[in-house]
């Protein structure tokens, strides 16, 4: 039950000129946990990952890999580190097995484990019948896994991934998301990614960037907000006056999209589904849907990124 | 230094992958055949002023000579992608995210070109070596030529290595290479016209100047330090501008 700290970002900040990319960012992840890294464009989170992997050196701060300082013993630190980039850095014209050898013994492996970590590598990414092709003939999302393969081939403690999923069809998502719950197990993971969803199906726990300061950092069970209200869509197909809803015991907003459909907010301590379903039952409204909402973290991701907006010419101001 | 040897291999074998490698060692061949052929069939039928120079002074310097011009005009085309196109498909962040030192980096993309160029090397040597088969050589000559030829070849391997750090543009960095190439040769020819230390110092700069004396039997260790001076030079800038990159670039 050792909670080690594998990654550690003290006070970083970038800046290119006199823009300030990443502005003054701390966190630390530990073993075992899948970080999810959100935030609009440009805010900064590739920015951040490339110094955490040390493809950029930060303006100001410190990154430390499992206890190794990142600039001051970077032979140490990047030994734990499996970085795949935005775009994953690939040769077009090599072959997988040849790019991934290279890979290996780039990242210190010799020739005989390195060929056994392209194999494994490969067989954990579904590489396993691609060995021998060129890597420019591939197909996306075929070179989006040569790129994670690379990424964990020498079972770095940390991997970071730069939206992993980007440009893959929904059958090769699934398979990666599933991928790096696997790795996630022993391994600490952070991702970044803009599909909300994904966050919440992989990660264990979040961080919200925006405009290069770090505005959310959660662990994702606690997403769900305690003591706040639980929110859910419903539809009738002969609907009831917003006022009959409301008047159902427990039920504390009402808030009528159209004709059909209601989103209603209750306290998810009191039986409110049961005594719903029974009026509905009883009064014949037809009730045809009933969908938990569960966007919170969208919404907050939208709270926070927008509402900065708002706000930011006053809070710049002061804090410059 | 396991490393300088992974990405020297590395950068050979990728080298050998593309046309361009292979078009290159064919082009230069074909075109120091022609030059070595005429060379050769103007030494059979020796006109006035070639009294007193053997078929090594005549053919085999004349050719090193004329080996060096061409390997002038080539090596930009070798050179251009090394780094540009690392930074351009964006897989020098799978370099820099390894535990590799920028060092080593630089070391093992440098070896690796001259391995190529060393293979270049081997091929023009064996047009003036077939000539043992029917006549001497002067070999201690030929040697100095061939040495010659490799330090002139490994510094503008080492110019273009440091130019194409500097751009993400193939193209922009094989056009700078070229043009430094051709300037440190010309100065050569600007010093004729000036004062004596001025063209003491113009003649000194020169790339071929140093060439001159080595292609002619005349090993001075000046000349060679001078090419190990200019390599060692512009490796180091080479680190060091890869260095500043990931501090301050984009």
């Amino acid at each position: 039950m050792d909670r080690e700290i594998l990654i550690s970002v003290n006070a970083v900040s970038r800046y290119y000129g006199d823009h300030c990319a990443v502005n003054n960012v701390s966190f630390t992840v530990e073993r075992g946990e899948v970080l999810g890294f959100l935030g609009p464009n440009g805010a900064g989170k590739s920015t951040t990952m490339q110094i955490i992997s040390g493809v950029m050196t930060a303006s100001s701060g410190s990154v430390s890999i499992a206890g190794f300082d990142i600039i001051d013993h970077p032979r140490s630190a990047k030994t734990q580190i499996g970085f795949l980039p935005e775009q994953p850095p690939l040769y077009p014209d090599l072959t997988v097995d040849e790019y991934l050898r290279y890979a290996a013994q780039l990242r210190g492996l010799g020739r005989a484990t390195a060929a056994l970590a392209v194999d494994q590598s490969k067989r954990r990414c579904g590489l396993e019948n691609t060995g021998r092709r060129l890597i420019g003939n591939l197909s996306k999302g075929f070179r989006q896994r040569v790129g994670i393969a690379q990424a964990i081939i020498h079972t770095p403690a940390v991997i970071i991934l730069d939206e992993p999923t980007a440009g893959l069809d929904p059958i090769q998502i699934r398979e990666i998301r599933q991928l790096i719950k696997e790795l996630g197990a022993e391994h600490s993971v952070i991702l970044s990614t803009h599909i909300l969803p994904e966050v919440q199906t992989v990660c264990n726990r979040v961080l919200i960037i925006h405009e290069g300061r770090l505005v959310l950092d959660k662990k994702l069970d606690h997403m769900q907000p305690e003591g706040q209200k639980q929110k859910m869509l419903i539809s009738f197909k002969r609907s009831p006056s917003a006022g009959a809803l409301a008047a159902i015991a427990g039920i504390d907003g009402v808030e009528q999209l159209d004709p059909q459909r209601f989103r209603i907010s209750f306290n998810p301590d009191a039986d409110v589904l049961d005594a719903l379903m029974q009026r509905a039952s009883s009064s014949c409204w037809g009730l045809c849907a009933m969908v938990p909402e569960t966007d919170s973290l969208e919404e907050t991701f939208m709270r926070l990124t927008s509402a900065e907006l708002a706000i930011n010419p006053e809070s710049t101001g002061t804090t410059a | 230094m396991k490393a300088v040897f992974t990405i020297a291999a590395h950068e050979l074998r990728r080298l050998f992958k593309s046309p361009l490698a292979w078009i290159i060692l064919g082009i230069v061949e074909l075109l120091l055949a022609i030059l070595f052929f005429i060379m050769l069939s103007q030494f059979l039928n020796p006109a006035p002023w070639y009294a007193g120079r053997g078929v090594t002074e005549i053919v085999a310097a004349g050719l090193l000579q004329i080996a060096g011009i061409i390997l002038l005009l080539v090596t930009p085309f070798m050179t251009m992608r090394i780094f540009s196109e690392e930074r351009r498909t964006g897989t020098i962040r799978l370099l820099f995210s390894s535990p590799i030192s920028i060092t080593e980096l630089v070391l093992g993309k440098y070896f690796g070109i001259l391995g190529f160029l060393g293979v270049m090397l081997v091929m023009i040597a064996l047009m003036p070596l077939s000539l043992l088969l029917g006549a001497p050589l002067d070999l201690l000559q030929i040697g100095a030529g061939l040495l010659g030829l490799l330090l002139l070849m490994a510094s503008f391997a080492a110019i273009g290595l440091f130019i194409s750090t500097l751009t993400s543009q193939p193209a922009i960095a094989a056009i700078a290479t070229f043009g430094i190439l051709f300037m440190l040769w010309i100065t050569n020819l600007a010093a004729n016209s000036g004062s004596e230390t001025f063209k003491a110092i113009f003649t000194y700069v020169s790339l071929l100047n140093h060439y001159d004396n080595l292609i002619n039997g005349i090993f001075i260790s000046a000349d060679v330090i001078y090419y190990l001076i200019i390599i060692t030079t512009f490796i180091i800038l080479c680190i060091w501008r890869l260095d500043a990159e990931r501090m301050h670039s984009r």
